[in-house]
């Protein structure tokens, strides 16, 4: 894999021949990749096609059964799916933001103001200063999520991971969240690792694409990966890629195609470019 | 063991055993225990009220059992669920308390109300308790597609449309009946063990719904006759024979589900996918 | 003033021994309650509760059998169902409260021997004193007990408090900041364990759910920050508690005369109307915007 020369070589993320077998099926088949320091990456698939496992192993929440994870010393930093807060949770923004500093320390903790000022400071860097006393509870999803966006960046990890952030916002909304990310991963210069099962919202931004499709995995720059040749080879079949006023689409081969699935499989060896 | 009085404790039992047996089936498809845990304890308060100021022991359990299953219904939609839930069970159990603190006989009278009490069945019970238990089973029947449809869809809350809050209202409140039946022989602590190991261990034997129903109410016949039949002869209270039984019904319920788990995997060749839960109102 | 005072307070109160006992023991316990309470509330466990202070009922009617104090039963069996809840841990809530349900049948089933078989042997009430409290008959030996469990309570609390605050916003988001939230969670119901069966000395074991959920639920409805919930529902614990000590007293002169009504009585109606305040206060809150679906917990039947 080529390194880009001005990025240092340490990596936040790598992964290395993960597979994972759950209930009997292979989830996923050595899966391989690297992220690099500041790099904003997309996780692309299906539902099905093992983005949340990939992200709960890499997360620690999951051993696979084949392979390695190595992350970067400064941590990760998650943001989950769908998660839907207790109304009556007694926590303020304010509480469940510093909880991402030291939510596994023992004891009460003294009230500190340098505490309380990093807190301040990372409820503005998303843009919800304002939100800093509500009930975490009682918010919409959107303000839900960019206090946990706030949560997982607070302890300053190397990686920030979010499952899915994209998942039922209309597309302004979208936009605002991609630009948000990208403007923090900028500022904080932190890497970015983004699930999501549609790549349009993302292409303004994505530094490299990680496409997973049953199970598998293909990496690189988005212009390499995202093309007829490499996804036929991942799914196992032919698809089409079309690029349209700037949107891609992936679309199932011909109709004299169907039924035609190749020999194998690539493997990871013959899939992976760049 | 089989003369006079105790002619009439077979009867009540038994008809009590029935009812408890089909509506308990459905306490346990819907998912309702804990409600079936809390209405009784309304209905130990208006047994002990009722009973202090002299009035049949059956109407004030009635009464007060139908206006904790409106109470519950009402208040459970108003703040968080089980916290409401939890405080009127122990409001109204305060009351009953209070009830019995003012009656002379306290201790007996409390044990009788909350562990059953064998000997306690007038020949006076028995017409309402007929009465009582026919219209439960009536409206089970009436209700049973709704009923079972509802417990096997995930409970929407307050998305769900009006007719759904009748149903379950209604079922509420063939809860409470059957709480008010029950009661006096089995005791208000031990009612849920009643409605809740009998149909749990039917419906970990076979997943078809009438099957299941009867299989309760079998099981729950054989649990209430040993429970007298014991209580009898040892002079323990009823309610320990019903709980331990209960139990036991429960108990095997599970351990027959497991064995049938692992004959399944242990009969399929391990390069088929895993057999999925069957999707049914029993899963 | 003093008139005033003469109209609440029947004479006597502050001289009588038994009350000095009842507001101490109560008080510590009321507060106990309120601080456990709320990590109760917050983790949707009242049921887990309203099961381990039914448990405790086996464990007070046994030593009541053997002799000694109910405390000690009341401990002994909340902690080891505690142990046991956690063990069995099934996954779908509706399996979990039916397990806890026969399991509770089992243990009341059991008391329910135990007092027959007291009440055989000895004339004590013992019925009314497990279920229903003991709050002016409690035994001034025991509060050095009383005071250690309820530091063990409160100390495994205070202890996790930010570990258990961050698994109650999210298990998920506690596993990666490193939390043991399997560990967390146990000693969480340890300690809910212990203040259940101090509070089923005091107003009995059948009602000390009310103890612990009550003043809990009152404060999550009247404030948002975890500090100020935990400070009010163990403030309006205490009050429950002394009034309702106050009101048994007082009741002593009420009719019927001589007789006096039970304190517990006096705590669950408090409990009840304070929560119901807090509900009627806050009518708003609950018609926020409820797009993200159910708030957990809201079906009926389930705990």
């Amino acid at each position: 894999m080529m390194t880009n020369p001005r990025v240092s070589q340490e990596d936040m993320l790598s992964v290395d021949g993960v597979s994972v077998r759950l209930g009997g099926r292979e989830v996923l088949h050595d899966v391989g990749f690297t992220i690099g320091p500041g790099e904003f990456v997309g996780l692309i698939g299906s539902n099905g096609a093992g983005k949340t496992t990939l992200l709960r192993v890499i997360l620690g929440l999951l051993n696979p059964s084949a392979g390695t994870v190595r992350v970067g010393a400064a941590g990760v930093g998650y943001v989950p799916q769908k998660i839907q807060l207790d109304p009556d949770l007694p926590l303020r923004a304010r509480d469940l933001v510093g909880l991402g500093l030291d939510g596994n320390r023992l004891g009460i903790g003294l009230p500190s103001r340098s505490r309380r000022q990093r807190v301040d400071e990372m409820l503005r860097a998303v843009d919800a200063g304002h939100l800093a006393s509500a009930r975490v509870g009682l918010l919409s999803g959107g303000e839900q999520q960019r206090i946990l966006i706030a949560h997982a960046l607070i302890s300053r990890p190397g990686l920030l991971l979010l499952d899915e952030p994209l998942a039922n916002l209309d597309i302004v909304s979208e936009q605002e969240v991609v630009a948000l990310l990208a403007r923090i991963a900028r500022e904080q210069r932190i890497a970015v690792l983004i699930s999501a099962h549609d790549m349009n919202p993302l292409l303004p931004v994505m530094d490299r694409i990680v496409y997973m499709a049953g199970g598998r995995a293909a990496s690189g720059p988005t212009g390499e990966v995202v093309t007829t040749e490499v996804l036929s080879r991942l799914y196992g079949r032919h698809v089409d890629v079309i690029q349209v006023h700037g949107r891609v689409l992936v679309v199932a081969g011909r109709d004299d195609d169907l039924g035609i699935p190749l020999a194998r499989p690539a493997s990871a060896a013959e899939i992976r470019t760049a | 063991m089989f003369s006079g009085f105790m002619t009439n404790t077979w009867a009540v039992a038994s008809i009590v055993a029935v009812v408890a047996g089909v509506v308990g089936l459905f306490v346990v498809l819907r998912g309702a225990a804990f409600v079936a845990d809390a209405l009784p304890t309304g209905a130990f308060a208006g047994a002990a009220g009722a009973s202090l100021i002299g009035v049949n022991t059956l109407v004030g359990l009635g009464a007060f059992a139908l206006l904790g299953a409106l109470g519950i219904g009402w208040l459970g939609r108003r703040g968080r669920h089980d916290v409401a839930v939890a405080l009127a069970l122990v409001a109204m159990l305060g009351l009953g308390a209070l009830f019995l603190s003012f009656s002379t006989e306290y201790g007996p009278q409390i044990e009788a109300l909350l562990f059953g009490e064998v000997l306690g069945v007038s020949a006076t019970e028995i017409a309402p308790v007929a009465g009582l238990g026919a219209v439960c089973v009536a409206a089970v029947v009436v209700l049973y597609r709704p009923l079972l449809l509802s417990s096997v869809m995930p409970e929407l809350g307050e998305a769900r449309g009006v007719r759904e809050q009748r149903i379950e209202m209604c079922f509420l409140v063939v809860l409470a009946l059957t709480t008010a039946m029950a009661l006096p022989v089995v005791g208000a602590l031990l009612i849920f063990s009643l409605m809740i190991g009998p149909p749990a261990a039917a419906r970990s034997v076979t997943s078809r719904p009438l099957l299941a129903m009867a299989l309760s109410v079998v099981l729950a016949l054989v649990t209430v006759w040993a429970a007298i039949a014991a209580s009898y002869v040892s002079n323990w209270p009823v309610g320990f024979f019903v709980g331990t039984i209960g139990a036991a019904c429960y108990a095997a319920g599970r351990g027959w589900t497991v064995l049938r788990s692992r004959r399944l995997r242990r009969s399929q060749a391990s390069t088929l996918p895993p057999v999925a839960p069957t999707a049914s109102a029993m899963a | 003033m003093g008139r005033l005072l003469s109209l609440i307070v029947e004479p006597g109160f502050f001289t009588n021994a038994p009350v000095h006992v009842a507001l101490l023991a109560g008080g510590v316990v009321a507060v106990v309650s309120g601080v456990v309470g709320t990590f109760t509330v917050m983790r949707g466990q009242s049921y887990a509760g309203h099961a381990l202070a039914d448990v405790s009922v086996t464990g007070g009617s046994a030593s009541v059998l053997i002799g000694i104090s109910p405390l000690w039963g009341f401990a002994a069996t909340s902690v080891a169902a505690a142990g046991v809840m956690d063990m069995i841990g099934i996954r779908r809530p509706r399996g979990r409260d039916l397990a806890t349900g026969i399991v509770r049948g089992a243990g009341l089933g059991l008391a329910a021997l135990f007092l027959y078989w007291d009440t055989t042997h000895s004339a004590t009430g013992a019925t009314v004193t497990i279920l229903f409290g003991s709050m002016f008959t409690i035994d001034p030996s025991l509060l050095g007990v009383i005071a250690a469990f309820s530091l063990a309570a409160v100390g495994i609390v205070a202890v996790l408090y930010r570990p258990l605050l961050l698994s109650s916003a999210s298990p998920d988001l506690a596993v990666v900041r490193g939390v043991r939230v399997r560990t967390a969670g146990v000693l969480c119901l340890v300690a809910i364990a212990l203040a259940v069966s101090l509070s089923a000395l005091t107003i009995g074991a059948i009602l000390s759910t009310a103890l612990l959920i009550g003043p809990a639920a009152t404060a999550l409805r009247l404030t948002g920050r975890p500090g100020l919930v935990v400070a009010w529902s163990a403030l309006i614990g205490l009050a429950v508690t002394w009034l309702g000590v106050l009101l048994a007293y007082d009741s002593y002169y009420w009719p019927p005369a001589g007789h006096g009504w039970p304190v517990s009585f006096f705590v669950v109606t408090l409990i009840l109307l304070a929560y119901l305040l807090a509900l009627a206060r806050r009518g708003g809150s609950r018609a926020a915007p409820l797009e993200r679906g159910e708030p957990r917990g809201a079906q009926p039947g389930c705990g």
